[in-house]
């Protein structure tokens, strides 16, 4: 079970408090109404999946109720930071080098 | 909304009693509650109106001097006040904070949820049956009071004494989790 | 110390060695035969205290096998052990098992007796049985595998048979955190664990043995601060058990090593006694969080790799050690000792200090450590340096070796003796570090592989480390110990010392050894010479595995299933390896270490399972009106975690009688039911009504307060997620609810939108489902029934008509009440908060039960809205189900500029007009009711595969209608109304008509009647 980091609770949280919830930093289009088909098919359902760093929602859903955001590497399971839902997604670089240093 | 009159609160466990000589079962008598909701603006004033300060910091609750009314951080713009019902109804509490006129949510929660007191020398070990937070008294100290996961279900953990939690759940759960705890409390030494 | 106590507990007893009490005995049976064990004793120890070294047939060929190991690596001595009928397990380690009185163990894989094993014929055939053999011997034909081939291997090859009664053990669960949990209770790890403990940190110590020691259990002539070694280990034990900070746990094994130093340990708790208490469970899993981690778990020694090394009598070194020095048995009285490593010196001296006699030790190298050659002939006890056992003799327990020099050719020289004590080197127990994702690295020089980079924050020490001579593995663990306190926070860490002694020290050399096939059992030979016991793998095999290309160790392993079973190949990883290694002409790391996974040692599904049985299994959420329905005789059905009331027979009604009475009697009087399963959301805020505008395909800017409707909630994909009647009781609050099994994701849905992309909304959401109970009155007679008990509110038709929702009184209990009908007759549903609701039913239902009226169940709602064509979402839908499918298109608001779903909504194939839309059938034979789920099809004798139109989603049995009704979607379907179609089914086609979603009171005039 991993500890996840919440950012509202400012405390690491045993992972069966939280939810998955996807990928992060795709937005809503404020158009939806006139959104081409195509569009549509790249806003809902077409996902990176990468294989490394991916930015990725959790929901600390048996906790403070808050989605917050996530960079996690599938491959080590380790998070990089999480970080409030609506911030700007981080620097990847900076963040890697900064735990490269740190571990 | 107009007072109840003439009908006693049936309490979901009503009767159910457990210990072990290390551990008491309790459930909590029937209490008011209010899941309230507000942003950072309005705290000042929804404080003023319940007479409690609400708590900013994560995990934390505050009780006030008679200690008959507390409310309790469940999220950044999240609190569950708690009042023994002694000095009125829900529905005043609701009018009162209502006439703050600042931006808010109150929402009465008092039948919703129901409580079971966990006493004794080996309370927190009972919890740690069921519970994956620390709950040490370094990491939990008294007045932390968090949502988690007992179990297989969802509830608020409020540790009132070293040796004394409030678990708050939802009536339904209310079964599984006396039963959960009354069998975690088997197993402590 | 006398005869007496050797006849009592088993005449292989040594006077005056081992460690257990001779007065304390334990009576118990292997396979129905009654013998003495001592307190203490494993299975093993006393099998082999009562002479009996037999133990069990192994795998595949059913050879006679006995005990190799006084540990958890045990490969061979696997027995089913019980304590009564209930309480059997199978494939319990011998070496592991602690002897209660009244235990019973049987040998297992045999038949009829363990002696004699009809089974034992697979040895013979063994040549058609090589490695990989499942796979190419049993190809064809197809068909066999299932009937022949498959039943009979399982027959023979096997381990112990699953117990069929139902386990009535109890089996606790906790999670636990630490500053510093240390696994392994032997020199190192108590003096790490001291070391931490000490500078006050919290502190867990686990070991999987019976008392705290590790390889002190064997290693005798050891003072550590001027003490006996395991005396100084117990008395350590005893002194951090005492201390406020430390956790101090034995016969727990740490199984396994997850992300962030989270660590699963077992124990087993009541396993060793004769009479557990009964509020004792069997099992306790420990989940530990450790903000450090310290691997002490020593090492494995390895057999030896010669023909026929796998006869009962043949075990490592340090277990015939342990059994003397611990147990005090002797395992044999004549005993060989085979060794490429100096620790099988120091068993031979232990055994022939105790008296048994050692006719040889053969050694396959050149010459031992300084000191050995020198102390074995002080003792009598012949060497042979550059010699290799080639043979075994004896059928069920060795009875001879035959020895040669190493590289001739000879037959060589036979010694008799009744057992084989041997040891190839030691394995450190990465196996945890391997586990948490550390790398290995290849130390050369000792033909090993030793921790090397972490991934997490522990530390490996002592023998698992690679560490040798005891006084290094002390400083190592006490730097450790006092490293991890600082670490996780400690300042005032005090200096320990402790003061070590060894009577070998400095003489052995611990580190030598050898992995792969020795003398006889090379590339040319067809001899049977193991390297995993457990399932039957010879080297032999190995190479075999490696000519038909598997070149990878993982591809070797899998084809020959080295390691691969239940002991995972403790003991034969690195014989594997090196054999694949050798036949590849490649050195060992280059072929590399197949990867270690939890659980070291197996793990009940007990342990796992924990609390979570019976009724902890899964919560039971009973409404706050249950009692109400006990009382009236409910029948219950499960609809997720809730009990609702499904029908309420009376006395000589079966189902079917008592649903049609009571749809009836709705109908034409009024029902009582539970509707408070259904989720309820109070969305409170300036933005309410905006927020349910993109929520629902519905306007909800435009209800005016004290009105309701009823909303479809769509996915972003333009499918129905959820629907259900919301009410607006404030210009900033709404009483939304959802149906009862979407409660919870509609919530987080909601949640979803309004923190992430319309987090400047101001609103609030509270999930209110569990404040409110709610008793649904509905049919004509439903005003007439609560107006006497409600109190400021204007009930009548102009005031509140269909679809109002008002606060007010009931009872003298606040409610909120709305007018609102799921049978389209006339209907409230009462809402009062819960605690009240027992008694404000019990108020109406006095006076409706006065007037006629009854209780109905989920069957008759269900039937009652079917008839009405109001949809159940998730039964008549499935999640691609739009709503202009359902017949819904009324609900989505044209004039909004957007909601969820609203571009999912437009896709072009969302609005095909040859889409499966719902619509009812009616038999045309009235009497059949329809399967759900059965297919419909337009022409009845088109061949299979037949062209399948859609599925019937609801059906039943309307006795208002007085005809069967369903449900169905269809491709096509409103254009199909008036059309005939087919259900077939296995016995007969069943002819229907399309017809429309409404079968009852199609005009609704009932809703006001
Ligand atoms: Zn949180």
């Amino acid at each position: 079970m991993l500890l996840i980091h919440c950012p509202y609770c400012a405390e690491e949280r045993p992972e069966i408090e939280f939810r998955h919830a996807g990928e992060a930093h795709i937005a809503r289009p404020d158009a939806m109404a006139d959104l081409s088909e195509e569009a549509f098919q790249g806003y809902f359902f077409i996902r990176d999946n990468r294989k490394g760093e991916v930015f990725e929602r959790w929901r600390h859903i048996h906790g403070c109720g808050r989605f917050f955001n996530a960079v996690r590497n599938t491959i080590t399971d380790k998070f990089l930071a999480t970080y409030e839902a609506g911030k700007p997604k981080p620097d990847l670089d900076a963040l890697k080098a900064q735990k490269g240093t740190s571990a | 909304m107009d007072s109840p009159v003439g009908m006693e609160r049936i309490h979901p466990l009503q009767n159910r009693r457990g210990a072990s000589a290390h551990v008491g079962l309790t459930p909590a008598p029937p209490a008011i509650r209010i899941a309230l909701r507000a942003g950072g603006d309005a705290l000042s004033a929804l404080s003023m109106a319940i007479g409690l300060d609400l708590p900013r910091a994560p995990k934390t609750a505050v009780v006030n001097g008679d200690g008959d009314r507390s409310v309790l951080w469940l999220g950044p713009d999240e609190w569950l006040l708690i009042d023994d019902g002694e000095n009125g109804e829900a529905a005043d509490l609701l009018a009162r904070l209502a006439e703050t006129g600042v931006l808010h949510s109150a929402v009465d929660v008092s039948h919703r949820n129901t409580a079971i007191m966990v006493t004794g020398e080996a309370a927190a070990s009972v919890l740690a049956a069921g519970c994956p937070q620390d709950l040490s008294l370094k990491a939990f100290p008294v007045n932390a009071c968090s949502r988690t996961v007992l179990g297989k279900i969802e509830v608020v953990i409020w540790r009132m004494a070293d040796d004394m939690f409030r678990v708050e759940c939802w009536r339904s759960f209310s079964d599984y989790a006396f039963a959960f705890l009354s069998e975690a409390a088997k197993d402590v030494r | 110390m006398s005869a007496p106590h050797r006849m009592t507990s088993g005449a292989n007893r040594v006077a005056g060695a081992g460690r257990l009490t001779p007065a304390r005995t334990a009576r118990f049976t292997f396979d129905g035969k009654q013998l003495t064990a001592l307190e203490g004793d494993t299975l093993a120890s006393a099998l082999l205290a009562n002479g009996i070294h037999l133990m069990g047939r192994s795998f595949k060929y059913h050879r006679p096998r006995g005990v190799l190991s006084a540990g958890a690596e045990e490969p061979n001595a696997l027995m089913g052990v019980s304590r009564d009928a209930a309480r059997y397990q199978p494939n319990v380690r011998a070496s592991v098992q602690e002897v209660f009185d009244g235990m019973r163990a049987n040998s297992q894989n045999r038949w009829p007796s363990l002696a004699f094993d009809v089974g034992a014929v697979n040895d013979a055939l063994s040549p058609f049985l090589a490695a990989g053999f499942y796979y190419k011997t049993f190809m064809w034909p197809r068909a066999a595998w299932e009937r022949l081939y498959e039943p009979n291997i399982r027959a023979a090859a096997g381990l112990g048979v699953a117990p069929t009664e139902p386990d009535p053990d109890r089996y606790a669960s906790r999670y636990a955190h630490c500053d510093v949990l240390v696994v392994g209770g032997g020199v190192a790890g108590l003096s790490a664990a001291l070391a931490a403990a000490e500078s006050g940190v919290s502190v867990i110590l686990c070991d999987e043995q019976a008392e705290m020691g590790g390889a002190l259990h064997h290693e005798v002539g050891i003072s550590i601060n001027g003490e006996d070694g395991f005396e100084w280990a117990q008395k350590t034990a005893r002194r951090l058990a005492f201390m406020d900070n430390v956790e101090v746990l034995t016969r727990t094994t740490a199984f396994g090593y997850y992300a962030q130093n989270f660590v699963g340990l077992t124990e087993r708790v009541t396993d060793h006694l004769a009479s557990p208490r009964s509020d004792q469970p069997r099992e306790r899993l420990w989940q530990v969080r450790a903000r450090r981690v310290i691997l002490a778990t020593g090492a494995i020694e390895r057999h030896m790799v010669f023909p026929d090394n796998d006869r009962p009598g043949i075990m490592l070194a340090s277990a015939a050690r342990t059994f003397l020095n611990h147990y005090g048995v002797a395992v044999g009285s004549k005993v060989g000792v085979y060794a490429a490593c100096d620790s099988a010196y120091e068993a031979a001296f232990d055994l022939k200090r105790a008296g048994i006699e050692i006719p040889v030790i053969v050694d396959t190298r050149d010459g031992p450590g300084e000191g050995l050659l020198s102390a074995a002939a002080d003792l009598g006890i012949e060497v042979l340096t550059r010699h290799g056992v080639i043979a075994t003799g004896g059928r069920l327990r060795v009875s001879s070796i035959r020895v040669r020099p190493i590289g001739s050719s000879d037959g060589g020289r036979k010694i008799a003796v009744d057992a084989l004590i041997m040891s190839a080197g030691w394995t450190p127990a990465i196996h945890l570090f391997s586990q948490s994702r550390g790398k290995v690295t290849w130390d050369a020089e000792n033909s090993r592989f030793l921790p090397g980079a972490y991934a997490q924050d522990c530390l490996s020490i002592g023998a698992c480390n690679g560490t040798a001579g005891l006084q290094e593995i002390v400083e190592e663990a006490l730097a450790s110990g006092e490293l991890m306190a600082r670490a996780t926070g400690a300042e005032d860490v005090p200096k320990l010392s402790v003061a070590v002694e060894s009577r070998a020290e400095g003489r052995s050399q611990w580190t030598s050894g050898m992995a792969g096939a020795g003398e006889g059992a090379g590339a040319d030979s067809a001899a049977k010479a193991f390297v995993d016991f457990q399932n039957d793998v010879t080297a032999k095999d190995i190479r075999l595995a490696v000519r038909e290309g598997m070149h990878s160790i993982e591809h070797v392993k899998r084809f020959t299933t080295n390691g691969m079973a239940t002991d995972q190949g403790k003991t034969s990883n690195m014989h594997g390896l090196a054999i694949a290694a050798e036949t590849l002409g490649k050195s060992i790391p280059e072929v590399g270490l197949t990867t270690f996974r939890a659980p070291y040692t197996p793990v009940t599904f007990g342990a796992i399972v924990g609390h979570s049985r019976g009724a902890l299994f899964d919560p039971v959420r009973k409404t706050a009106l249950h009692e109400c329905w006990e009382t009236n005789g409910a029948i219950f059905e499960d609809v997720g975690q809730w009990k609702r009331a499904w029908y309420f027979p009376r006395v000589g009604e079966d189902m079917h009688q008592a649903v049609a009475r009571e749809c009836r009697t709705v109908r034409e009087t009024a029902g009582l039911f539970d509707a408070s399963t259904l989720g309820k959301i109070e969305v409170v805020g300036p933005d309410a009504a905006k927020f349910l505008d993109l929520m629902y395909t519905n306007a909800w800017s435009s209800l005016a307060p004290g009105r309701s409707k009823y909303g479809v909630m769509l996915r972003e994909d333009g499918y129905i997620y959820d629907d259900g009647v919301v009410g607006r009781l404030a210009e900033d609050r709404f009483h939304v609810t959802t149906t009862t099994g979407g409660a919870p994701r509609v919530l987080h849905h909601m949640e979803d939108y309004l923190q992430t992309e319309f987090p400047d909304l101001d609103v609030w959401l509270t999930s209110i489902t569990e404040q409110w109970a709610v008793i649904a009155v509905q049919g004509p007679k439903a005003r007439e029934i609560i107006a006497p008990f409600v109190e400021g509110i204007d009930m009548s038709d102009e005031a509140m008509p269909h679809m109002s929702v008002r606060e007010g009184v009931i009872c003298g209990v606040p409610t909120r009440l709305f007018r609102m009908s799921f049978t389209g007759e006339r209907g409230f549903e009462v809402n009062v908060p819960a605690d009240y609701a027992r008694s404000v039913f019990e108020a109406l239902w006095e006076r409706a039960e006065a007037m006629g009226a009854c209780l109905y169940g989920t069957e008759t709602m269900h039937v009652l809205r079917a008839e009405k064509g109001y949809i159940i979402v998730g039964q008549d839908t499935d999640g691609t189900v739009t709503p202009h499918d359902a017949g819904l298109s009324w609900a989505i608001s044209k004039k909004k500029p957007d909601f969820v779903g609203i571009a999912g909504l437009r896709r072009s194939d969302l609005v095909r007009t040859d889409r499966k839309q719902l619509v009812g059938l009616t038999t045309k034979d009235p009497r059949i009711v329809l399967d759900e789920g059965a297919q419909i099809v337009a022409d009845p004798n088109e061949k299979i595969p037949m062209t399948m139109l859609g599925h019937v989603t609801s059906s039943y049995w309307s006795d208002n209608c007085g005809r069967s009704i369903a449900l169905a979607v269809v491709a096509g379907g409103r254009e199909r109304i008036g059309q005939t179609l087919y259900v077939p089914m296995p016995d007969r086609t069943i002819e229907v008509e399309v017809t429309s979603t409404v079968f009852f009171d199609k005009e609704g005039g009932r809703l006001n009647g």
